[in-house]
């Protein structure tokens, strides 16, 4: 994969690119690409992938431009535009997922392929999404991933969590990247996709671990009722994390929307 | 000089074993732990002490908005600033302040402030914290990234709503109003005067230097932790060529225990500061700082202990808060000796005295503030002489004031209404 920049109205964005066949974006988790990177060489051998970053993640400029859902989900439509893309399979985990689904829902005519891994968006009350943003370092990987002990050994890099060097970069990095993620994230990851699901015309897959404590299976329920025709496919072993964890089943199942 | 004597209202209730059963005081705090019964008296006592400040000398009294906090039972500090108007003479009502991001619309704290203006006749000095990020992200919801564009929205429209004479229309981001035409208006002109509490972002400095504000750090880490800090305003003051350095440009809050002697104050206070130091500021770490709250250059220059996993429950004892700064506690000698230290060190001349403390009991709290307004205070006046004059930063009362309770002789009962007398 290459890291490399486009320019759109509002700022330069950095995005991924790699691999040839049908063009796929992929957008990335509040967690950003860092431990995707994986999962994109992977889909690269099956698709013509483009990552882009949620301006302000890794090495991107912030965006002080994009402030709710509607400039999140035009801002990225504005990506696709300027990639040159028309009608690429549209792929999105989690915070991706919610961006990938308010864009299908926005322009239903655009997208004809959409995969939502684990994708945040809606709420149900008797099953809150627990609260990424008040929760320590520490305490992410219970949540995020199918074996927590390992989750922690490759969040910190093979550091202790409680290491003042690992904590530096991981709060500053947190600031901008949850900082920019709030903007649609919080308090409640939910901005009104319910109401809108149902203008989604794609052929819509719904990817998800069997184990996600973040956004629970019963999420991949509430997403079916809302778009027509949607598929589910449930990966046992795996925690929200899935397209880290199981990124061969992931890949697998975005192999049917070729 | 210029003191307030502040409360902020602890819940003094809280058990023994509160900071190993509960994670937080502050935003999840069990709801059981509030007694809304014994509330009443708490209330009462509280607005009891403030008014019994108000009548020994302090130029000020003051109080602050929390939410979801049992160190601080006020979610509307105008409700309790309402209540001393009326209750209270000549001291000035220090709001500090209303968290003007969190009012829908904003023009509300506009009215609300120009009402109690108007009540206490002019007595108002008015805060508009950002907020915590406990209250304004985690309570009140409030996006943490966009948490200060809405406050400079609020603080705009609150500015034009006081300065303009006719009805205008304002067309913001968060707030879009057709006719704004605030009624009250301040009997304070152009507005009262602001006070900005922050914790030391540089935008903040200079917010206050370009608006005539005064400065204040308010924490409970005492004047020696606090030092960098306000050298770091008053730098930034320099820096931008500020036509003074007027020692009223800043304040400061400290916590402060007097006794007749050093061992008194111990004896007397050392529980109610350990209350207050190890259970009321026993706030979980992940509600501190909510990502998109703070800027980089500050999450670079803090302290990252508190993100670690905490394995041990240390007990501050009352020597180390004392010898740290946290407390100024002791004689009146101490005291004066410590506070003339801060005060030139910190280089402030607002200084909010936190005096009840914790779950202080009101006749030792009384016993500390007569202490420390009668053998103190007089001591601390002189300072910064050159600057007396300086009336910028505190309010301006009426020369004649309306007395509370004064109504004419009643109406005789069955003669005709308007009937001579």
């Amino acid at each position: 994969m290459e890291l490399k920049t486009i320019q759109t109205e509002h700022v330069a964005v950095r995005y991924y690119e790699g691999g040839a066949g049908r063009p796929l974006v992929f957008l990335h988790g509040a967690g950003g690409l860092d431990m995707d990177l994986g999962f994109l060489d992977g889909l690269a051998r099956k698709f013509h992938v483009y990552a882009p970053l949620v301006p302000g993640y890794g090495d991107s400029e912030e965006c002080g431009e994009l402030r709710d859902m509607l400039d999140f989900t035009l801002h990225t439509w504005d990506v696709v535009e300027r990639l040159g893309l028309k009608d690429p399979i549209l792929a999105g985990f989690s915070m991706g997922g919610m961006i990938a689904s308010e864009m299908a829902a926005v322009a239903p005519n655009d997208v004809s392929r959409l995969a939502l891994i684990a994708p945040a968006g809606l709420w149900m009350d008797e099953h809150p999404i627990p609260d990424i943003f008040a929760m320590l370092p520490y305490q992410l990987p219970d949540y995020l991933f199918y074996d927590a002990e390992a989750g922690a050994q490759i969040m910190s890099a093979g550091t202790d969590m409680s290491n003042p060097k690992f904590l530096q970069a991981f709060l500053v990095q947190n600031a901008r990247q949850l900082g920019a993620a709030g903007k649609i994230l919080f308090p409640i990851p939910e901005r009104g996709l319910s109401s809108r699901l149902y203008r989604i015309k794609a052929k819509t897959l719904l990817i998800w671990g069997e184990g996600d404590k973040l956004v629970p299976p019963v999420y991949a329920q509430a997403f079916q009722r809302g778009i027509a025709g949607a598929e589910v496919v449930m990966i046992p072993r795996a925690g929200h994390v899935v397209p880290f964890e199981k990124p061969n089943e992931v890949i697998g199942a975005l192999a049917r929307l070729q | 000089m210029r003191f307030t004597w502040f409360n902020l209202m602890p819940w003094p209730y809280l058990p023994d074993d509160f900071r190993e059963k509960n994670r937080s005081v502050w935003v999840d705090i069990d709801s059981n732990l509030f007694d809304p019964v014994k509330s009443h008296q708490v209330y009462n006592n509280y607005l009891d002490l403030l008014e019994y400040a108000g009548k020994l000398g302090f130029d000020g009294i003051g109080v602050n908005e929390h939410h979801q906090n049992a160190y601080g039972l006020m979610p509307s500090p105008n409700l309790i600033a309402a209540s001393l108007a009326r209750r209270t003479d000549d001291v000035a009502l220090v709001v500090l302040g209303a968290s003007i991001a969190l009012y829908n619309p904003p023009l509300r704290v506009a009215e609300e402030f120009a009402m109690l203006d108007c009540i206490s006749g002019g007595r108002l000095v008015a805060g508009f914290p950002v907020g915590t990020s406990m209250d304004t992200n985690y309570c009140y919801g409030t996006i943490p990234g966009l948490t200060r564009e809405k406050y400079r929205e609020a603080h705009e429209l609150i500015k034009r709503a006081w300065a303009s004479r006719e009805p205008f229309a304002f067309n913001g981001r968060y707030t879009k109003l057709r006719y704004v035409n605030p009624w009250p208006r301040p009997i304070q002109q152009p507005h009262p005067p602001i006070h900005i509490p922050g914790g030391g972002s540089i935008e903040t400095f200079d917010f206050c230097i370009d608006n005539t504000y005064s400065y204040s750090y308010l924490s409970f880490g005492g004047y020696i932790r606090g030092q960098a800090l306000m050298q770091g305003y008053w730098d930034r003051v320099a820096e931008r060529n500020a036509p003074d350095a007027s020692p009223y440009r800043a304040g400061f809050a400290q916590t402060i225990c007097v006794g007749e002697t050093d061992a008194e104050a111990e004896q007397l206070y050392a529980k109610h500061v350990s209350y207050f130091y190890n259970r009321c500021l026993h706030v979980y770490p992940g509600f501190a700082d909510a990502p998109g709250y703070r800027t980089i250059k500050t999450i670079q220059k803090g302290i990252l202990s508190q993100y670690a996993p905490q394995s041990m429950f240390q007990e501050l004892p009352w020597k180390e808060l004392v010898d740290n700064g946290s407390v100024i506690a002791g004689s009146p000698e101490t005291v004066t000796q410590r506070m003339e230290d801060l005060i030139k060190k910190l280089r402030v001349g607002n200084i909010f005295c936190l005096m009840q403390i914790g779950d202080m009991p009101q006749d030792k709290c009384m016993h500390s503030t007569r202490l420390f307004a009668e053998k103190v205070m007089p001591k601390l006046r002189h300072l910064f002489p050159e600057y007396a004059d300086d009336q910028r930063f505190w309010c301006k009362p009426l020369p004649r004031r309306a007395t509370p309770g004064a109504l004419p002789v009643e109406w005789e009962m069955g003669s005709p209404v308007g009937a001579e007398r």
